[in-house]
């Protein structure tokens, strides 16, 4: 209970951290929506030459745009979030402060990019896809189970998404070089999220591939959940977030408790 | 000072800094609904004036969000004045900031403008450039402030590599590169220890007594102060304060220093002292409290005549605390 | 240098001569050299990182012409233009903007830096402080964008075979001259915009990097209305989509006349004129207002 009430705490604090920047949350919807309007008419243009490309006609096309835009920010696919704070308490050493606090150190962040992600998805989420709703015409579904799968797939988007920055950051503990481990982890996301590309229009075995890795969860599965491509109704791509969610999860778990024996070592 | 017509520049050693009425408002918006804004007028310097001589050393003091380091932004010609007149070495610095920031130095001890992966010859060598200091200038100044502040060793050491004191002292030497007329100090001793803090006031009186540079400092530590300047400002509210002699300040300010008696066992409150009274006791340990004019020697010789004296410390009063029994008195 | 004899003098100090002007472009810019060399050797210290982070420079870039591979792998045209037609847009883009974004990548900064307050620390100094913005940071990992952008341009006029003229070649040039020079206007006049509002760092990325991107393909994937826009209000349409669409023989979608393709050098010194004017005022106003 106390537990719970703690990371509660910490996650509003992630929350009105990311809400006191007005200007910069309106500065990010701004570019999101420029970034929306330039990737759907590529999509457009694709879909025009090709229509049904990757399972999608036009429409489901240009929703899935402004779904990865929604997504951008709140599950940190361009890299924001946790991790810079992370890497640069790695760096200065005030890590190992952390790890002698009474909460768990995963636990802690976790909470804290929650709370983050949170506000990115009210902030900077729902403007640009209403926006893009308003420009083009869009798949969206009426039924509210799916809206509420569709959510269900979104948190645990977040999740697969902090469990994966986090294994990055903790190779900070052994690299020291932040800047190079973040700029691969971004790299990473951006490609294998669906970002650039829905990854269903990935050629051959390759497409094949990186409909199993973990960034799918980020993008491609919640995107599939909202436009009813996912089976099951939905939940086959809940099931394989979830088996992410927990394997990385669990990773994070290990690699830090190899971390921190070698704070300890070290002594900080 | 005398306002000239064609704007030449007379030398003006009487008023090196020259500043009268200065004033700084800035309009501060506020949401006051979902919509609505307003907008009020904060006095950040409301009306100040002094003028400093050439070679003086002055100290520059008051609380928090007083208009101290507006004030210093608009001496150094970051910030353009709301109003009054600014002379600094006869030029208006916010006119011409790029012809006046050459006169003078700037130091912040909370911030360092040295690189921090690269030896301390490197900040230096770009400072030369930066400041177009003829090569054999720059090497007289730099092997000056390299004997003086003891950085023989440390040229070649990567800044991240080096103590706080030591830091110090290398920006203080950055700044002193270009033979700047007028030093502007921000917090210079914060943080240091006791000798690396000695070394520096040691050498900044050495630079004013040699040098003849004009230097504003401004610090939390009245110590730097007593040390260092003949002369305190003191502003709070943007208004100006006092201006004069730090004995002065303590007058004004009924400064109050504690001295602070470890006896050897617990004790009813020392008594009949004349000129102290006891604030506080707790075990064996009493704070007494007597006017900062007066000596503590002969007030030490009357307890430890009467008491089983320990040992001893006297605290100088703070400047919040001085600031404060000003507005009382 | 500059100011030699004007030193005694008041007033005059402010009255800029042509020759005045010069120096003080020259001492900039040499400025500019010097600081930007401290940053070199200062990311020298960090070997590794510096490898790395070109590398991971150059692998983002290319991330992004795979994703225009891949769609050419389900399609052959995109807007009526192939592939090799598409990488020359995406070659030109890239490179003008990575020449931009090498030079002065770092104006966005300048938020942040008014609000940690070292923005007075480059006051305080007697270096033209646009200088000292554009060298900010200075980092060589950046050549991995303009390296990447070569190699797509390179590959695209392989495949391409034009007939290629001295005119032609010409205009390719000065197209990727002048587009680093409007990207560059659009990293300051981001960074100025900032002296208002400093959390709106983000703002100049719909331009500069959504500009780079936009460029990447053919303007007829756009509706006119966008493209309109990107021609007119933001020249970006200057940068490489109207003089390439004549290199590559297309018809431009808005129907201008002909002249235009060769108006990039023109333009791009406007877009200087009119980001000198804006830099000031930004400048005055922090002056004015403080952080």
């Amino acid at each position: 209970m106390h537990l719970l009430r703690l990371n509660l705490a910490v996650a509003a604090s992630g929350f009105r951290r990311y809400a006191t920047y007005r200007v910069a949350t309106v500065a990010g919807v701004f570019t999101n929506t420029v970034f929306g309007f330039i990737l759907a008419y590529t999509f457009i243009a694709l879909w025009y030459e090709r229509p049904q490309l990757g399972g999608y006609d036009q429409s489901q096309a240009l929703t899935f745009v402004w779904i990865g835009q929604a997504m951008l920010a709140t599950a940190a696919l361009m890299g924001g979030g946790f991790q810079d704070e992370f890497h640069e308490r790695v760096r200065n050493g005030d890590v190992a402060i952390d790890l002698y606090r009474p909460v768990d150190l995963q636990l802690w962040w976790f909470a804290s990019d929650l709370g983050r992600a949170a506000f990115q998805l009210l902030g900077r989420g729902l403007v640009p896809m209403a926006v893009g709703a308003f420009a083009f015409e869009l798949t969206l579904p009426s039924s509210p189970t799916v809206w509420l799968l569709f959510l269900c797939a979104v948190f645990l988007a977040v999740v697969v998404s902090f469990a994966l920055r986090y294994l990055f950051a903790l190779c900070g503990f052994w690299l020291l070089d932040a800047a190079g481990l973040g700029a691969l982890s971004t790299l990473m996301s951006v490609f294998f999220s669906g970002m650039l590309l829905p990854l269903t229009v990935f050629p051959g075995a390759f497409g094949e591939v990186v409909l199993w890795l973990p960034w799918a969860a980020t993008l491609q599965v919640p995107a599939d959940v909202l436009l009813g491509e996912s089976g099951g109704g939905g939940l086959a791509g809940l099931g394989f977030q979830l088996a992410w969610a927990v394997v990385l999860l669990v990773a994070g778990r290990l690699l830090q408790a190899a971390a921190t024996s070698k704070v300890v070592v070290q002594g900080g | 000072m005398q306002e000239d017509a064609g704007g030449a520049v007379r030398d003006t050693d009487g008023a090196f800094i020259d500043v009268t009425d200065l004033r700084k408002t800035f309009s501060v918006r506020r949401r006051s609904g979902l919509l609505r804004r307003t907008s009020t007028e904060v006095h950040a310097v409301d009306g100040i004036s002094f003028t400093l001589r050439r070679g003086e050393m002055t100290g520059f003091i008051g609380p928090n969000g007083a208009g101290k380091s507006t004030t210093i932004k608009m001496l150094t010609g970051i910030l353009s004045p709301s109003g009054g007149r600014l002379r600094v070495a006869g030029v208006d610095p916010a006119r011409d900031r790029t012809r006046l920031v050459r006169r003078i130095g700037v130091v912040f001890g909370q911030r360092t403008t040295l690189w921090w992966d690269l030896p301390l010859r490197d900040s230096y060598g770009l400072v030369r450039r930066m400041y177009r200091i003829p090569r054999a200038r720059y090497e007289e100044n730099l092997a000056r402030c390299v004997e003086l502040l003891e950085l023989g060793g440390l040229l070649d050491v990567p800044v991240r590599q080096l103590s706080l004191g030591q830091r110090m002292r290398g920006d203080i030497t950055a700044a002193l590169l270009h033979d700047p007329d007028v030093l502007y100090l921000d917090e210079p001793t914060i943080g240091l220890d006791v000798v690396s803090k000695a070394r520096v006031r040691e050498f900044l009186l050495h630079l004013n007594a040699e040098r003849g540079t004009t230097v504003l400092l401004t610090t939390h530590d009245l110590s730097d102060i007593e040390h260092l300047c003949e002369r305190v400002v003191v502003i709070d509210h943007g208004r100006l304060m006092y201006d004069g002699a730090l004995a002065g300040l303590h007058e004004v300010g009924r400064g109050e220093r504690t001295l602070v008696v470890d006896l050897e066992r617990e004790l009813p409150p020392i008594e009949g002292i004349a000129g102290a009274r006891t604030v506080r006791t707790e075990g064996p340990r009493q704070w007494l409290t007597f006017p900062a004019t007066a000596s503590a020697a002969p007030l030490v010789s009357r307890i430890a005549a009467d008491y089983p004296l320990v040992d001893l410390s006297l605290r100088e009063p703070a400047i919040e605390d001085v600031i404060a029994r000003m507005y009382a008195a | 240098m500059a100011e030699t004899g004007a030193v005694e003098r008041g007033a005059p100090g402010r009255r800029l001569s042509a020759r005045r002007a010069l120096g003080r472009v020259a001492w900039g810019l040499r400025a500019y050299g010097f600081i930007a060399a401290m940053w070199v050797r200062s990311t020298m210290a960090y070997r590794a990182s510096f490898a790395m982070m070109l590398v991971a420079n150059f692998a983002t870039t290319f991330l992004d012409f795979a994703a225009i591979m891949i769609m050419f792998s389900q399609v052959d045209a995109l807007g009526g233009f192939a592939l090799p037609e598409v990488a020359f847009l995406y070659g030109t883009s890239c490179v003008a903007f990575g020449l931009s974004d090498l030079l002065l990548g770092e104006a966005e900064r300048i938020g942040r830096r008014v609000r940690d307050g070292t923005m007075d620390i480059l006051l305080m100094r007697p270096v033209p402080v646009l200088s000292q913005i554009a060298a900010d940071r200075f980092a060589l990992r950046r050549l991995g964008r303009i390296i990447q952008g070569s190699l797509v341009l390179g590959w695209s006029l392989t495949r391409l075979q034009l007939d290629w003229t001295a005119g032609e070649v010409l205009l390719t040039v000065s197209m990727v001259l002048s587009g680093g020079l409007i990207f560059g206007c659009l990293f300051v006049l981001g960074g100025a915009f900032q002296f208002w509002a400093q959390d709106a760092s983000e703002v100049q990325n719909a331009f500069t990097y959504g500009g780079t991107t936009l460029l990447q393909y053919p303007p007829t994937v756009f509706g006119k209305e966008l493209v309109r826009g990107a021609t007119f209000v933001v020249p970006l349409a200057f940068v490489n989509w109207l003089p390439a669409l004549r290199v590559l023989g297309h018809d431009d979608p808005l129907g201008l006349p002909g002249w235009v393709d060769f108006a990039a050098p023109a333009v791009a010194l406007l877009c200087c004129a009119g980001t000198a004017l804006v830099w000031r005022a930004g400048l005055r106003s922090y002056r004015s207002t403080g952080s």
